[in-house]
């Protein structure tokens, strides 16, 4: 074999993850992406969209158009993508729990493009499992959900054969904590659930077709070496589970086909610059060996930790992307690892680890029924991570070591280096859906969500021509979501603290606080309690799981009651169950609205009790959020979980009266 | 240094008062009374439970205590999101006391139950309250017997869920009007309980995840027979699908008010008061406080010829007064 190819590779495919606001003004951030140089899109869908609600719902005030594009019906899909043709683009949509409704709304704006389905390429993420473990958008409980999933194989499959109808998803394993043997082994437990539900619902002779289409959505953090061999050893797994599981036999099908975001998790709000090494670091993990190189690459901004990235933030990192493929030498070699005794290693003891690990979920009964064993496995592993980083065990530049820092003249704008979203949006699409709702024919929608919900409940029909008959029809996110709920049952998935190990031992920090815990209990009458909520349609439960692990770990009884409650909810708990304390954690940059409306619900029902925050809060709004009665803020810098509690604990002694420690 | 000032919400007379005229609000603060180890609040709490007491309320409380038990993963807390549905569609006011049985070995509890009883925020009609076991295994915590005992002054259902089988289930067979087992299909754990005698019988026996069809049907035959060798036939056994197409659900509420309307209330309920005495009572006093008693059995008879309509503390009371003098 040569060492040099004799003509360079073309390169990935280069997108940006993106949407906000409205479907007209991510429409044009769209444009001058590709006007920049992007190759293919990537729709962030807003979570009153991803999670199956309208702009006027209760559960939606305060997320619309915040972390993505909000798309209640057709004539926001048509507007979103106007003027883009849909024959030569192509789209990834990360949509999970309504991804056959925005796969059908995508069908029905080509269709007035004059583009046949058929045309159609690109990608609808739809990874339910890792929903359950990690991102918290489902919407229906675990076997109708796996049936949409595969509902939607067997039509693309036949109908939109150069769609990807799945991104397994490693991503968001890794976001929630998983070492790299779990990312690989819970990945490809996940995989083959989805493929045993699809065996059931297409015909032998197309499982090669289908595997074919099955691609996956990875990580990558900065330990880029051992991830790139995560990747290799990813595609080793695939290809037998194609031969073995599936008797797949054409090589081409069995390839290891991924697109990926690179780690957000490791990305810091202290010294944010840093985050553009990190990022670069990481781009090499998944493009360095030519055998096991991405697909498709989105990155990440520097300012993630910070707020929602602006449009001059994601044009630095696709520029990241655009010098490594275009300026370094990288796509003129083949494989570089190849005959690498390390690399080689590497890949053997993650695929050994990996293979025990799976054996571990197919004992649980598969990545179905095994959510909850995995969601414990994760949050353990998240939590052996803080404290890693706690100890100064791992290193992390500017958050645990060498602290000292000029002051970042990237923060100085008036905008505080972070986009922020105008709050007259939500108002507008409130206005905007019930104007839909006006205009359409009510006959024509009632009668599609009729003909659903009889699908929805049969037991063997596909859900997607109901579905795109819907989306012609008018109907709009929340009814489609609506229907299937009532015929699915609703869900809650599994929070993983309660079967998280309790720690026993630890520093003396630990212990000194358990005492202090103690101390104030007794002095309080009652142990302390905290009740640790997540407002809003945010499903990233991660950081407050740790949270709720913690105050356990450290003596406090906690109620924690999952993702997805409303202020009013939130505050009846706090109420009923006499807490001394209230925690709230928000991610998706809600918090100016629902904060303070937790807050008023709470002053509603009399209950007086410290409240405290954390998430991704810029630092302009910490100083209105403590006027507005918040006690404590806590952003990503504040790293130190032990730290918290000790200010919760002494929240508490002030606010009880309780005197301070001797 | 200057003690606490006392953080507890405490008028125990007028939560008592609030409660005989129904006003379910007052629940939260009864809890946080009822829970507290304070020392000032124990009179407080002693006034609030002679408040609610059958002599105060010139008859035993009329909310019906339901005790929902079984083995971890059955299903219990989907279920009674199925129940508090029920009954708050027939207009019944629902207090459910959840009774986590979580390792009490660093301190703290993790508790989550709540979150899987949907309810709307804003009905006053649904209580909802969690509580971490006592230390002793599976165990309630003592609070438990005396809220469940005071809260039914006011709600028209209390419900207690633990996770049995243990300690728990014992407790809550003593202080419920009627108890429902729960079992989910492919557990053979509960019935070998039955048989052997470690789980005392429950009043209505409830088979979980009807869904699974033929395997729901066979567990529900199994557990029919094993009652029947028992010689139980009047245990009821309940069928119940707690996911969509929900079943089964209205047919349990009929059997928990069918047996309650068959069994001695008073009796059970003045039993319960006696038991909890006593068990208050060693917890303080020790073995040589039961030993000044004369015994186990000897102070479950003397109880027995005490005035029905006492109170828990005024039992306990009496209890300190006989050993002091004995």
């Amino acid at each position: 074999m040569s060492h040099r190819l004799t003509e360079r590779d073309k390169p990935w495919m280069m997108r940006t993850y993106a949407g906000h606001s409205t479907a007209a003004a991510s429409n044009a951030l769209y444009r001058s992406n590709l006007a920049k140089g992007q190759t293919g899109l990537s729709i962030a869908f807003d979570l009153p969209t991803q999670t199956g609600y309208d702009p006027d719902d209760e559960l939606a005030r305060g997320e619309v158009g915040k972390v993505g594009v909000p798309v209640a019906h057709a004539g926001d899909m048509a507007a979103l993508l106007d003027g883009i043709p849909l024959d030569r683009m192509n789209t990834s949509m990360t949509i999970n729990a309504t991804a056959a409704w925005l796969l059908a709304l995508y069908v029905v704006t080509a269709e007035a493009q004059g583009v046949a389905q058929a045309e159609l390429s690109g990608t609808t993420q739809n990874d339910i499992i890792k929903e359950f473990l990690a991102r918290g958008t489902y919407a229906f409980p675990p076997g109708p959900s796996m049936r949409l999933i595969a509902d939607m194989i067997a039509y693309t499959v036949e109908e939109i054969p150069k769609w990807n109808p799945i991104n397994i998803c490693s991503y968001h394993l890794q976001e929630a904590g998983a070492t790299p043997v779990q990312e690989i082994a819970y990945a490809m437990s996940n995989a083959i659930a989805v493929l045993d539900a699809a065996r059931e619902r297409v015909p032998a002779d197309r499982m090669a077709a289908v595997f074919a289409r099955i691609s996956f959505f990875v990580n990558a953090g900065v330990r880029f070496v051992e991830e790139h061999a995560k990747l290799r050893a990813m595609a080793t797994l695939w290809e037998e589970l194609g031969r073995e599981r599936y008797g797949v036999t054409d090589p081409k099908a069995l390839r290891f086909r991924y697109g990926v975001q690179v780690n957000s998790l490791g990305l810091t709000e202290a010294q944010p610059e840093n985050n553009v090494q990190r990022i670069v670091l990481e781009a090499l993990a998944v493009t360095l060996g030519r055998n096991a190189r991405a697909r498709a690459i989105q990155l990440p901004a520097w300012n993630e930790a910070l707020g929602l990235p602006r449009p001059w933030d994601q044009q630095w990192s696709l520029r990241i992307q655009q010098v490594l493929a275009y300026e370094t030498d990288l796509l003129e070699y083949p494989d570089i690892f190849e005959g690498s005794k390390v690399m080689d290693a590497l890949v053997a003891e993650l695929l050994e680890g990996a293979r025990a690990e799976m054996a571990v979920v197919a004992e649980h009964g598969g990545a179905v029924s095994g959510v909850d064993y995995m969601k414990a496995a994760l949050v353990d592993s998240h939590r052996e991570r803080i404290r890693r980083i706690e100890d100064g065990e791992q290193v992390v530049v500017g958050l645990n070591r060498f602290t000292e820092s000029e002051a970042s003249p990237l923060l100085e704008g008036a905008d505080g280096g972070i986009m922020t979203v105008d709050p007259a949006a939500e108002a507008q699409q409130v206005e905007a859906v019930r104007a839909w709702r006006a205009a359409r024919d009510p006959a024509a929608v009632d009668a599609a969500l009729a003909e659903l919900a009889r699908v929805a409940r049969s037991a063997g029909e596909n859900i997607m021509p109901a579905t795109i008959a819907a989306a012609r029809a008018g109907v709009t996110t929340g009814e489609w979501a609506r229907t299937l709920r009532d015929a699915f049952g609703e869900f809650r998935a599994p929070t993983g603290v309660g079967e998280a190990a309790a720690a026993l031992d630890g520093s003396a920090e630990l212990t000194a606080l358990r005492d202090e815990v103690d101390r104030v209990s007794e002095a309080l009458g009652r142990r302390v309690k905290i009740l640790v909520g997540k407002p809003g349609l945010d499903g990233h439960s991660n950081g407050a799981e740790q949270i709720a692990v913690r105050a356990r770990d450290v003596g406090m009884d906690v109620v924690y009651e999952g993702i997805r409650l409303t202020p009013d909810q939130i505050a009846a708990s706090a109420l009923h169950e006499g807490v001394h304390v209230v925690g709230l954690s928000i991610l998706s940059g809600s918090h100016r609205e629902l904060i303070p409306a937790v807050l008023d619900a709470l002053r509603e029902r009399g209950v007086d009790v410290p409240v405290v925050v954390g998430g991704i809060i810029p630092e302009a709004d910490v100083e209105p959020l403590k006027a507005a009665g918040v006690a404590a803020v806590y952003t990503p810098k504040d790293f130190d979980i032990t730290r918290i509690m000790q200010d919760i604990v002494r929240l508490v002694a002030e606010r009880g009266g309780v005197s301070a420690a001797a | 240094m200057p003690p606490a000032p006392p953080t507890h919400a405490g008028d125990g007379d007028a939560l008592a008062r609030r409660l005989r005229e129904h006003d379910r609000s007052a629940a939260p603060q009864v809890l946080n009374l009822l829970e507290s180890r304070a020392p000032s609040a124990r009179p407080q709490a002693d006034a609030l439970l002679r408040g609610v007491s059958p002599a105060a309320l010139g008859a035993e409380a009329p909310g019906h205590v339901v005790g929902v038990t079984g083995p971890p993963g059955g299903g219990k807390s989907t279920l009674l999101g199925q129940l508090v549905r029920a009954w708050r569609d027939a207009g019944r006011s629902v207090a459910v006391l959840a009774v986590d049985p979580s390792s009490r070995r660093t301190g703290g509890a993790l508790l989550g139950d709540r979150a899987r009883i949907p309810h709307d925020p804003r009905d006053d009609g649904v209580f909802i309250r969690s509580t971490a076991a006592a230390e002793r295994l599976g165990g309630l915590a003592a609070s438990t017997s005396a809220a469940a005992a005071a809260l039914a002054a006011a709600f028209d259902v209390v419900v207690v869920e633990t996770v049995g089988v243990g300690q728990s289930e014992t407790d809550v067979a003593e202080l419920a009007d009627t108890v429902a087992v729960v079992v989910q299909p492919g557990s053979g754990d509960t019935l070998q309980f039955l048989k052997s005698g470690i789980m005392e019988i429950p009043d209505v026996l409830v088979v979980t995840k009807a869904d699974l069809g033929d395997l729901a049907l066979r567990a529900r035959r199994d557990v029919a027979a094993a009652l029947r060798s028992l010689g139980r036939r009047e245990t009821a056994v309940v069928a119940v699908s707690s996911v969509p197409p929900v079943s089964g659900i209205d047919e349990l509420v009929a059997a928990l008010d069918e047996r309650r309307a068959h069994s001695d209330v008073a009796a059970r309920r003045v039993g319960a008061r006696r038991a909890t005495a006593l068990a208050e009572f060693a917890a303080e006093h020790g073995e040589r406080g039961v030993r000044a008693l004369g015994g186990r059995r000897a102070a479950q008879r003397w109880l027995e010829e005490q005035d029905a309509a006492a109170d828990v503390p005024a039992l306990v009371a009496a209890l300190e007064a006989r050993a002091g003098s004995g």
